[in-house]
């Protein structure tokens, strides 16, 4: 979604106002915020510090931490491959490489007109149906480049 | 009418469980047959799915894996006579041979099926514990001898009895669903399957320490599990299971799910409680123990999902009867997860005591590639690589520690002789370097000069070797938590039992 940064601090506020009285409600507003934006917009940082009363430095520190949290919109698709052990083991490693070479990608990343971000995950509890991959959210076990091609091939959620 | 079985748990979805519902309905319009379908959690025959069951007398048969294209055949054949036919699904060598007390009702009940639960023998725990005091509570899950599950195998009951006599006005029940260990699936499986056998040991848990709320803090890489907690937790809350005055008991209490953000770290206790707290995940130092300062300063029994799942059946059945499986001092029953290269993967729930090979030779059936079993990792990317060797160790806390390893949440990942060892060593230094939380200097420096260190020694220079050793010898002893602490495993264990992949001789990797 794309507001003037007056309209996202708004829409920032309604979104912390949603959470209050809660204890610990940084996270919380931090997925919401992520949900509706596609990544935590500058615009909204001052009033989410406001809203759970913490300075603008702490909640950069605690965005930065998370991995999740993105500071830059991503792509229209996400596809997370596991880099993790058990889908090593089943050819993870090389078949991801593939992957991302069919993609036009030389590490994980967003490819160039925008329509995929591909990142790492470690582990997404799939280890009995190695390799595994996410593709916006649906889970995708014993994954082969075909399978997964199939899959890039369907239709994207709106 | 008839009856029909299949799993919606995630690893089911993975493998096309959603297709093979849709051709069911359809093919059953088509042919205007009426059928129930009641979507289940996974039995944990992974290699078997999607599984699908009819039940004929009582009996559950099962067909596995299925494809949308072998719906019209079974209906023709009127689910009976049928490749994929697998028999009565109980009489699967794989769960016969299971001691199901955790997992008893996962992959059989819908998991949203209050009533369901209560009839497989839900909530006669919850009842029973309503009827005790604190303190026998806490007794029972002593007695019983259960250890947390999360990786530490810390006593239960001696952690209960801790928060039960701290003072404070407000208590907390925290449940690790972090579950970022690579090669375990167990929590997923269970909250996804039997989400109300972990709110129902919450709940024992809270009436026996004192607390009124909850939190259960799920990776949000589980995104179906946390869709199964948040509902389940909002049925539970309408029967008044939670809320207020829950089933009528006087006792407060309800539970709020949280949603991690991506860092592995967080499944550290203490990292966790920060978490919640809305900051940064960054590992406390101890003490002051959780149970004494805990969440928001609070006490707070920290505890993962399977120990708090074991609870009720602890409770109804008595801690006796818990106790009665294992080995040594490592009672009861722990959910296994057989991950990785193996050609029957899934989760074996089964007294402590097996040991490793029969586990991965005889239960998983070795690899699925059908090559020789090079090496297991058991207890995620923290724990130590098995050689074939060592495949008498027997499954239990001090039998692993006393091979050079650990058990962690039981995730057992196979790996085949295609495995590169120093591949996999570097991996577990890159892997800490990510994760790591960066308070300790050790951690957070000594991971990435590891990667570079096997890096060297892989390219053939063994001068890296000694300081490697040095590297891991200071992570060992300065780390605060088991991230920095516990990384030399899996990468001394590769050393240790395949010098040769890092161009040394057995005698110089010792
Ligand atoms: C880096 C790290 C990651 C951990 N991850 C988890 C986890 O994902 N789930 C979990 O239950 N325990 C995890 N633990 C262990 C917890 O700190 C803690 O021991 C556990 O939640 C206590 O519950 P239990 O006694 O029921 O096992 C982790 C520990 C460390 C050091
Ligand atoms: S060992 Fe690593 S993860 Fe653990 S506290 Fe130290 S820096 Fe943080
Ligand atoms: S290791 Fe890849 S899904 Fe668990």
């Amino acid at each position: 979604m794309d507001l003037p940064d007056d309209a996202t601090a708004r829409r920032a506020r309604e979104i912390a106002g949603a959470h209050a009285g809660r204890d610990g409600a940084l996270l919380p507003i931090l997925h919401d915020l992520q949900a509706e934006f596609g990544h935590i917009p500058e615009a909204a940082r001052p009033e989410i510090a406001d809203a759970v009363n913490i300075s603008a430095a702490e909640l950069h520190g605690v965005i930065s931490f998370y991995t999740d949290f993105r500071t830059a919109p991503a792509g229209r698709r996400s596809l997370r491959l596991c880099r993790a052990e058990a889908c090593q083991a089943m050819g993870g490693a090389a078949l991801w490489r593939e992957v991302l070479a069919g993609l036009g990608l030389d590490e994980f990343g967003t490819t160039p007109d925008g329509r995929l971000t591909v990142e790492p995950v470690y582990c997404l509890g799939l280890c009995a149906c190695a390799p595994a991959a996410m593709l916006d959210g649906e889970p995708l076990g014993r994954v082969t480049a075909d399978r997964l091609s199939a899959a890039l091939a369907g239709a994207a959620p709106c | 009418m008839l009856r029909l079985f299949l799993p919606r748990d995630a690893a089911a979805l993975a493998l096309g469980a959603e297709d093979v519902a849709r051709a069911i309905t359809a093919e059953a319009a088509r042919r205007g047959v009426e059928v129930t379908l009641v979507r289940t959690g996974s039995r944990g025959m992974i290699w078997l799915e999607p599984l699908l069951e009819v039940e004929r007398d009582g009996i559950r048969q099962g067909f596995g894996p299925v494809t949308p294209a072998d719906i019209p055949a079974l209906f023709e054949a009127g689910f009976d006579d049928h490749p994929s036919a697998l028999g009565p699904v109980e009489d699967i060598p794989f769960l016969a041979r299971q001691t199901r007390l955790t997992f008893a009702r996962c992959g059989v009940t819908d998991p949203f099926d209050l009533d369901a639960y209560r009839a497989h023998g839900g909530l006669a725990g919850l009842d029973r514990a309503r009827a005790m005091t604190p303190a026998e509570i806490v007794q029972e899950v002593t007695d019983s001898g259960l250890r947390g599950r999360g990786g530490a195998g810390f006593p239960t009951g001696v952690k209960w009895r801790t928060v039960l006599e701290a003072r404070g006005p407000r208590k907390y029940i925290v449940c690790n669903a972090d579950e970022g260990d690579s090669g375990s699936f167990a929590d997923r499986m269970l909250m996804e399957g039997d989400p109300f056998a972990l709110i129902e040991g919450m709940a024992i848990a809270a009436r026996a320490v004192g607390a009124d709320r909850g939190y259960v803090y799920i990776r949000s890489e589980y995104p179906h599990a946390i869709a199964a907690m948040e509902r389940a937790a909002g049925i539970a809350r309408a029967a008044g299971l939670l809320g207020a005055a829950a089933r009528g008991s006087g006792a407060a209490f309800d539970i709020e799910i949280r949603v991690g953000a991506g860092a592995y770290v967080c499944g550290e206790e203490t990292s966790l409680l920060n978490s919640i707290e809305g900051r940064r995940g960054e590992v406390r130092a101890k003490p002051p123990l959780p149970a004494h300062k805990g969440l928001f300063g609070r006490p707070t029994a920290v505890n993962n999902v399977l120990t708090l799942a074991a609870v009720p059946a602890i409770l109804a059945q008595g801690a006796a009867a818990y106790a009665r499986f294992g080995l040594g001092r490592s009672r009861g029953t722990i959910p296994i997860q057989i991950a990785g290269n193996a050609r029957r993967a899934g989760l074996f729930e089964t007294g402590f005591g097996l040991s490793l090979g029969e586990i991965v030779e005889e239960i998983a059936g070795g690899t699925a590639s059908g090559r020789p079993v090079k090496a297991v990792q058991v207890g995620g990317p923290l724990g130590a690589y098995f050689p074939p060797a060592l495949f008498d160790t027997p499954f239990g806390y001090e039998e692993f520690d006393g091979a050079g390893g650990l058990i962690g949440h039981a995730g057992i990942t196979v790996f085949d002789d295609t495995a590169d060892m120093g591949a996999l060593a570097r991996f577990a230094f890159e892997f800490c370097a990510e994760e790591s939380c960066g308070k300790c200097t050790p951690c957070r420096i000594g991971a990435v000069r590891g990667a570079e260190a096997v890096d060297r020694l892989c390219a053939g220079d063994t001068g890296a070797l000694p300081l490697l050793g040095d590297l891991c010898e200071t992570m060992r002893a300065a780390s605060l938590c088991a991230l920095g602490g516990f990384t030399p495993y899996p990468v001394e264990s590769a050393l240790r039992h395949f010098p040769e992949e890092f161009g040394l001789g057995r005698a110089a990797a010792e």
